[in-house]
């Protein structure tokens, strides 16, 4: 204990300690109120079934829309809210489900509906294109591939679940 | 280092003067409980801010959640209080609060009585005073019918009554609370909108009026 703390200092510290300990108890409960979505972010998973045997699916995506259970605070959309996923087989024949969200940001991509651009996905806002694998076309807005559902096959029947994350 | 960021900004602000004239003045003997200790009754005004410092600080965070609107007003205050961390705390804080904040208030204006601190030159800050107890009562009355439960509804509907057995003006009056013929929908946007915006903007006012009037004149001197 070699300085000595003065009689100022020493009142400094004991007066700031205390209104900090004063402030804080009456600012945590608030901050910690605002900040619990952060903390809450995406919990839980589903997988719906989307009414679609696997025989239905070709190589052509098509669009499929189902309903997911939606809890947006003390809101809850009556039957749910509605998801699109663009559904196809890849070159190996397995299933794949694409988001339609765009990677650019976040407008709606289509399959081939643009003249323009035959056989690819296609979103109109700034022209983000998406080769059919979902990979992006290189000099096109969008700087990912488009995102996929997580899918399950149950009594030849699929199931889509949520957006993988990359 | 907080140290340094204070003289940076300070050395092109110079608030320094500022918080000097408003903080570094002596505490007469006669308010300070350090010396008698019965002096605490002049905490009151001081300790009514800080409840009034509390409501505004809670009832802001609360607006993050809250809808003012008859549908989902009172799902949202369910939610807020049960489904977040801190919301029973937060929702109590403005809850309780409001209640501590009119005791507070009206044993700081005992304490004025008592002590004679109205007569003049202070007179003025009495008729202040009374603005800001009328003000804080409105709050409460508005604050009230948030939630949209029973319990609001009916205290709503019977202040709205009370207020129409004014001679002549009483129904003008209950129709301007109402925002129309029933407590609806329009009355709770509009309670919200006095509550949140016109009321606090006017307590501010008021409150800064009073501290200026406090300064100027000192505070009144030993019985
Ligand atoms: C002296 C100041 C104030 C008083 C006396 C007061 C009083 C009240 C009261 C009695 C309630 C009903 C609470 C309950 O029954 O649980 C309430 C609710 C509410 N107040 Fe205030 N209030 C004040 C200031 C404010 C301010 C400044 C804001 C926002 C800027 C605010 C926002 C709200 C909100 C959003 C609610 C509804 C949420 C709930 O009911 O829990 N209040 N207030
Ligand atoms: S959002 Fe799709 S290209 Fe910009």
């Amino acid at each position: 204990m070699g300085k000595k703390v003065s009689r100022r200092k020493f009142l400094t510290y004991t007066l700031g300690g205390t209104a900090g300990f004063l402030a804080s108890g009456v600012l945590f409960p608030m901050v910690r109120f605002a900040v619990d979505p952060v903390l809450k972010r995406g919990a839980g998973e589903q997988y719906v079934d989307v009414n679609l045997t696997i025989d239905q699916i070709t190589e052509t995506p098509r669009s499929v829309e189902f309903t997911v259970h939606r809890e947006d605070g003390w809101y809850v959309p009556e039957g749910g809210e509605k998801l699109t996923a663009w559904v196809m087989k890849d070159d190996n024949g397995d299933v794949v489900a694409f988001s339609p969200i765009c990677k650019h940001l976040g407008c709606t991509v289509n399959w081939d509906s643009n003249p323009q651009f035959k056989n690819e996905f296609f979103c109109p806002c700034h022209f983000g294109r998406y080769y059919k694998d979902g990979t992006n076309v290189p000099g096109t807005p969008p700087t990912s591939p488009l995102d996929r559902y997580k899918t399950k096959v149950e009594n030849g029947k699929l199931l889509i679940g949520p957006v993988e994350k990359a | 280092m907080l140290k340094a960021i204070y003289d940076w900004v300070d050395e092109r602000l110079d608030i320094t003067p500022i918080w000097r004239d408003v903080a570094d003045h002596e505490v007469p003997e006669h308010v300070n409980p350090a010396h008698h200790f019965s002096a605490f009754i002049y905490c009151f005004g001081g300790l009514t801010f800080f409840v009034v410092v509390i409501q505004i600080l809670s009832g802001m965070f609360l607006a993050m959640y809250y809808v003012p609107d008859i549908v989902n007003a009172h799902a949202s205050v369910n939610y807020l209080q049960n489904k977040l961390a801190m919301g029973a705390i937060v929702r109590g804080m403005h809850h309780w609060g409001a209640s501590v904040s009119i005791v507070m208030l009206f044993l700081h204006t005992l304490r004025v009585f008592f002590t004679g601190s109205y007569k003049h030159p202070r007179e003025f800050n009495w008729v202040i005073g009374m603005l800001i107890f009328f003000v804080m009562l409105g709050l409460g009355f508005t604050g009230y019918l948030l939630p949209w439960d029973n319990k609001a509804y009916f205290a709503t509907k019977v202040g709205v009554e009370i207020a129409a057995t004014v001679p002549f003006l009483g129904p003008y009056i209950a129709s301007f609370l109402q925002g129309g013929d029933i407590v609806g929908a329009q009355t709770l946007a509009r309670f919200f909108a006095l509550h949140v915006f016109f009321l606090p903007a006017a307590l501010l006012g008021l409150l800064g009026a009073h501290f200026i009037l406090i300064r100027r004149q000192g505070i009144s001197g030993p019985l």
